[in-house]
């Protein structure tokens, strides 16, 4: 199937750049002045961040577009771009810790961007176990768009707490109204991983979205579905 | 408008007089309160921990549970015989279904706090009563939260194979922002700190409430279209 090849290419890129961005992060980014080699991790860790809300807002909106046009397509992508989000927010929440060790003293602290961060992770766990809970793929896609839509508000509220409360959790440096505080080379690798990880997450969605496709397709040829569900092409 | 309000009503009105007539869940629900009320007594150190420090987490952890127990009760009650379809077919809009679903539910969880608030008062020995007010306040923003969100959750997992167990998965996530304002609000309100201190949380709760009650009212229809 094609777009499966394709999922598979846009993958096998996205992981030759990544290991490029490691090349440069670690031999041809400055280290930082006062947090030292730690601070490497910073280029893993924002952009999994970044892929996790990005799946989180595209499973919302295609939980609304599937309850505007009610085109199974966008069901399939809300699937695929839950699980992935699942992935890329359980790297934030292991490179996090890894990061906040040497830098904070601890491996976890209860500052609110972390919580609610770790609670996005919970609402994909939800949304995926939601989607295992109910048979009828109708009701399942109705159900799951439903509780994307309400992920986008929860995010919204994520971000505002980040300013309403005192916290660890380093304030925005790049994303700000003034201009980026991050240093030319430092700030060139961030947005190049940037651009790395937002490729594997479509590689991965794409993916996804082929075999979840090949499922269905299976299922409905009157074939047993479950198991596998992938592995030819 | 007001056809609409008096539907929501009669929806709201049959779901309390079912609760009224039986008054299995409400009883449940009370006796649980205590019950968790009474395992944190006996899980702090009272020499170590002053119970007004402990006091905000606990009223919180508890009204959370017991929103829960009110929450999955909502639709299993239109589980029998097919109760739901009935509903369904009754020449009203999904709207007002969503709401008298929403204010049969506050009722319900308001009836079970107002019942643990002065025992929880009673149990940790907090002055509540010159705060009572704004507490109050607190209770009544951060309730309609979460009741609004696990109104609409409640529909939907209903017809779920694990129906107890996956309203609060789903749920809590949703709990959390809300919780975790009306925990700061209490306890600046329990250690008798001005009002203005807690404008901010009480903002945040608002507009949580109008957020999602709005959301849930649109997304409500569908949880239950055939």
């Amino acid at each position: 199937m094609r777009l499966l090849r394709a999922g598979r290419w846009i993958t096998a890129i996205g992981l030759v750049l990544l290991a490029g961005i490691y090349v440069r992060a670690l031999a041809f980014t400055p280290i930082e002045r006062f947090q030292g080699p730690a601070q490497k991790i910073f280029y893993v860790h924002v952009p999994a961040a970044w892929c996790a809300m990005l799946a989180m807002g595209l499973v919302g909106i295609a939980g609304i577009l599937y309850l505007l046009l009610k085109d199974p397509r966008f069901d399939r992508f809300g699937e695929a771009s839950a699980e992935v989000g699942t992935v890329f927010s359980l790297v934030m929440l292991t490179t996090g810790p890894i990061w906040a060790k040497p830098i904070w003293g601890t491996w976890w602290t209860w500052d609110a961007r972390l919580t609610l961060t770790l609670f996005l992770f919970l609402l994909f766990i939800g949304y995926l176990v939601l989607r295992g809970a109910v048979t009828e793929p109708s009701l399942r896609a109705r159900y799951s768009a439903v509780l994307g839509i309400c992920g986008i508000p929860l995010l919204v509220f994520i971000h505002l707490s980040v300013y309403l409360f005192r916290t660890l959790h380093p304030q925005p440096i790049v994303l700000k109204p003034s201009a980026p505080s991050l240093p030319g080379p430092m700030l060139v690798t961030l947005l190049m991983s940037f651009g790395v990880f937002t490729l594997l997450y479509v590689g991965f969605v794409v993916q996804r979205y082929a075999l979840s496709y090949l499922r269905e397709q299976l299922e409905a040829a009157g074939g047993t579905g479950g198991g596998g569900g992938g592995g030819h092409a | 408008m007001a056809e609409f309000v008096r539907h929501a009503w009669s929806v709201a009105r049959k779901d309390l007089l079912v609760e009224f007539r039986s008054r299995t869940a409400i009883l449940s629900a009370v006796v649980f309160t205590v019950l968790v009320l009474m395992v944190f007594n006996f899980g702090r150190d009272p020499t170590a921990v002053a119970a007004v420090d402990l006091a905000p987490s606990i009223l919180w952890v508890t009204f959370t549970f017991a929103a829960m127990l009110a929450l999955n009760r909502a639709f299993q009650l239109e589980l029998e015989n097919q109760a739901l379809e009935g509903l369904l077919l009754a020449p009203i809009s999904r709207g007002s279904i969503y709401l008298g679903k929403l204010l049969a539910n506050l009722i319900f969880v308001g009836v079970v706090e107002a019942i643990g608030l002065p025992l929880f008062a009673l149990f940790f020995n907090v002055r509540i009563l010159p705060v009572i007010l704004p507490l109050v306040g607190v209770i009544g923003l951060a309730t309609i939260g979460f009741v609004a969100v696990g109104t609409l959750f409640s529909a939907m997992t209903v017809r779920t194979r694990f129906a107890e167990l996956l309203l609060p998965v789903l749920l809590l996530p949703f709990m959390i922002p809300p919780l975790i304002w009306a925990v700061l609000a209490t306890a600046r309100l329990l250690a008798d700190r001005p009002l203005s201190e807690i404008t901010g949380w009480l903002k945040m709760l608002a507009a949580y409430d109008i957020v999602f009650v709005g959301l849930a009212f649109l997304l409500f229809p569908a949880t239950v279209n055939e």
